[in-house]
């Protein structure tokens, strides 16, 4: 099977990295031979697969030995549950530096040293939540990650970075061949989430891919540094995630989404209950206009 | 060939123009203008300071060669760091020929480089740590410099360094200044917002520090003047600073050819500034008016007869002593002057010439021409504003060509048609108009000669000319087989 190259984006905090490293854990249960690449400087992308705090990544141990051309593939490479390869790119502290840069250095090194032309079914990146540099585009630019998974939930918030992701998909996929493949809704129990995501993702031109429910027993794997097929295989959260790597490893539906305008997704959200009608009357008014008018 | 009319002029410019796609045509038109000397305000008939256009290939430079080329770089007992990757200091390293006295490497380095070589690690990573940890080396290896200035390169400006935060810790511990220069090279359109940030940088934070380094020694006197905006390149401030002096002046401070950190601090104390290179510096002397009240003037230093107006309007500053000083001064080379004149005069007499520098020199050298019998038939600024345009518009002839920013392709096609006999420009152009046969000197670094300021500098300036223009290489360069001029005028309107 030839190596598929698939992306997470997502809101920050939507649940990213744990979704990733689930599936990921179910793939691998499958038999499946798969790299995680983390491009966010927290490194905190291959925790539970590695039952690690953080580990060392690309670019701390490119600064400590000087230079990225002084590192081995085998020095920033872990092997963890069932063989996954993990990779941290790293970076710098919040506030200073360019961790786009460390992103693009660190795929870059990968390439150079024939990280992907292993034996390889799958390799997920898993990217920092807003992309707000060409550094974090980087994984889907040309000859990266083909499929696209975006994790959200019901959130106003969530859904609106979800389709910002896709307007930056629409922006590669028509110079490269990177593709939306799909919304993996992580619950946030929400009223009518599922149908609301299935809705979201018709107008994207895209599908839910899964709908993962709430369980506490993915935070209590991740307490123990695990992922849930780890930590408790017969938990049914546990065959959620291998329904989701099942689904990912047959999906074919690679489209160019269709990114809809804020309008749109305000009507949406708004037959949904979750945003209110606007009242343009109270736009730009102060407390005390607000009383004069109440008064008179 | 005689000079153009009016007419010709705004035709020549009409046809260079015609092959440009048309939104470039409309830009471009704006920038080349015919000389009108009616005109009060340039910016009724030409454009400056503007973006350039993709493609048209351009001369500029960027901010940060602006700063730490022209402005800081000079300064000679300071140590200025290129801080980013290497090639940003080492291919601005000792280029433009700013001479200074001193000991390179103990007590003036000028000529050194000094970077924080930044590699991939400092960009992910910043270079703020790697910043402060050369500075402390400075400080061990050159115990004599007497302050540091941090010139940014693009990255800096990219990923947020925080150069200011450093460079305070920095001054403090070493109880020196340590000045951070927001110089990064996508800034602006031209060098010069460079010239600008490098002024305001030594504002807030060389005077920002309020006269503590200066020696309390000094004792200002009536006759204080300082020199700014001559970079001595081939030593121009020397030949210009000694007929200061010879009238009875006092020059306490150059900026900042062969300057140093203590005249900069004790400028805010002399009686006038005196204001060479306009555009590059005439935002400190500014300031220095309005904080200080210290009044400035711009002079000019290029041939005979503007040096006597200059010195005679810098004399009208002061007292009947420097008056008569500087009466004495004009005096006492005007033997030397005739000299050169009688020399050289009937040797390039009639010659024209075509111009194309930055800063002050597209004006300034005018009349240096003029007082050969030579006309500059075509003159314009890399970098230039409106005000520097106020201000060519009278020294230039009727009729003359104008060009701002010019382009490679249009300076070129001019060249062709107004067949000057000499082309004063830089580098990057020196190579193509000998190629093609036209005398060329480069004006931004005198040729590796000069100095060309003072009457020193115009004995120089007419030696120099003459040996370009009537070298007997010109007359060399046509194929044995294309004996006859007509045949090589025929090839010429062929090509």
């Amino acid at each position: 099977m030839a190596l598929r190259q698939c992306a997470i984006y997502g809101k920050g905090g939507i649940g990213k990295s744990t979704t990733t490293q689930n599936l990921v854990a179910g793939l691998a249960e499958l038999g499946k031979k798969v790299m995680i690449v983390g491009c966010d400087p927290k490194a905190d992308s291959t925790r539970l697969i590695l039952h690690a705090k953080a580990q060392n990544s690309i670019m701390e141990m490119a600064a400590n030995a000087g230079s990225v051309e002084d590192l081995e593939l085998e020095d920033v490479m872990k092997v963890g549950y069932r063989d996954i390869k993990c990779v941290e790119s790293g970076g710098p502290e919040p506030g200073v530096g360019c961790a786009g840069r460390g992103v693009i250095t660190a795929i870059n090194f990968l390439e150079e040293e024939g990280a992907y032309e292993e034996d390889l079914d799958f390799v997920f990146y898993d990217v920092l939540g807003d992309v707000v540099c060409g550094g974090f585009a980087m994984p889907i630019r040309e000859n990266k990650a083909q499929e696209i998974y975006i994790v959200c939930s019901g959130e106003m918030m969530a859904m609106y970075a979800a389709n910002n992701i896709a307007k930056g998909i629409v922006k590669y996929a028509n110079s490269g061949g990177v593709r939306l493949a799909g919304l993996i809704c992580n619950s946030r129990n929400t009223a009518r989430e599922d149908e609301l995501i299935m809705e979201l993702a018709r107008q994207l031109g895209t599908t839910m891919i899964h709908f993962v429910p709430r369980d506490n027993v993915v935070q209590r794997a991740e307490i123990r540094r695990m992922t849930v097929i780890e930590y408790e295989p017969t938990a049914k959260q546990a065959q959620e995630y291998r329904d989701l790597a099942n689904k990912i490893i047959n999906n074919k539906n690679f489209v160019i989404p269709t990114p809809i305008t804020m309008d749109e997704l305000e009507e949406l959200l708004m037959s949904f209950g979750i945003m209110e009608e606007e009242d343009e009357s109270i736009i730009g008014k102060t407390a005390a206009e607000e009383s004069v008018a109440v008064a008179a | 060939m005689s000079n153009l009319t009016r007419e010709e002029t705004e035709a020549l410019i009409a046809e260079v123009l015609e092959v440009y796609p048309e939104k470039a045509q409309k830009d471009r038109a704006k920038h080349l203008a015919v000389n009108d000397q009616s005109i009060e305000q340039s910016k009724k008939c030409i454009t400056s300071n503007r973006k350039s256009l993709p493609g048209v290939m351009t001369i500029r430079g960027c901010a940060y060669a602006g700063s730490k080329g022209v402005v800081w770089g000079p300064i000679k007992d300071m140590i200025h760091i290129s801080h980013g990757p290497v090639g940003c200091g080492q291919y601005s390293r000792a280029g433009r020929r700013n001479y200074y006295v001193g000991i390179t490497g103990v007590n003036t380095y000028g000529t050194m480089n000094f970077t924080s070589d930044f590699q991939e690690k400092d960009i992910v990573f910043g270079g703020d740590k790697k910043l402060a940890k050369l500075i402390g080396e400075i400080e061990g290896l050159f115990p004599l410099h007497k302050g540091i200035s941090v010139q940014s390169e693009c990255p800096i400006g990219l990923i947020g360094d925080d150069i200011e935060a450093v460079s305070k810790k920095a001054a403090a511990e070493l109880d020196k200044p340590v000045v951070p220069v927001r110089c990064e090279g996508f800034r602006g359109v031209s060098q010069s917002l460079g010239h600008h940030i490098a002024n305001d940088a030594i504002r807030d934070w060389v005077f920002g520090r309020d006269g503590k380094d200066v020696k309390q020694e000094f004792v200002p006197g009536p006759y204080d003047v300082s020199i700014i905006g001559d970079y001595n390149i081939g030593g121009d401030a020397w030949s210009s600073r000694i007929l200061l002096e010879e009238m009875g002046l006092r020059v306490v401070a150059q900026w900042s050819g062969d300057g140093t950190l203590a005249e900069i601090e004790l400028t805010p104390k002399v009686k006038l500034n005196l204001i060479h290179c306009y555009r590059s510096m005439n935002y400190i002397a500014r300031h220095m008016e309005e904080k200080y009240a210290i009044p400035w003037i711009e002079y000019n230093f290029f041939g005979p007869t503007k040096i006597a107006e200059s010195l005679r309007a810098i004399a009208a500053h002061f007292d009947d002593k420097i008056k008569a000083g500087a009466e004495a001064v004009i005096a006492k080379y005007q033997p030397m002057v005739d000299a050169i004149v009688a020399k050289y005069r009937t040797r390039l007499e009639g010659k024209r010439v075509m111009l194309y520098v930055g800063g002050l020199r597209p004006r300034h050298v005018i009349g240096s021409y003029e007082d050969l019998g030579m006309e500059v038939v075509g003159t314009g600024y890399e970098f230039g504003h409106n005000d520097d345009y106020d201000r060519t518009i009278k020294e230039m002839g009727n009729a003359t060509l104008l060009y701002d920013d010019v382009t490679g392709f249009e300076f070129e096609e001019f060249v062709k048609r107004v067949k000057p006999d000499l082309i004063g420009s830089g580098i990057k152009e020196k190579y193509i108009f000998q190629k093609m046969g036209v005398p060329f000197r480069q004006m931004h670094s005198w040729d590796y000669s000069g100095p060309y300021h003072g009457y020193d500098g115009f004995a120089i300036f007419a030696r120099d000319m003459d040996m370009t223009i009537n070298n007997p290489c010109w007359k060399t360069l046509h194929a044995p087989w294309l004996k006859k001029p007509e045949a090589v005028e025929e090839l010429a309107k062929a090509a």
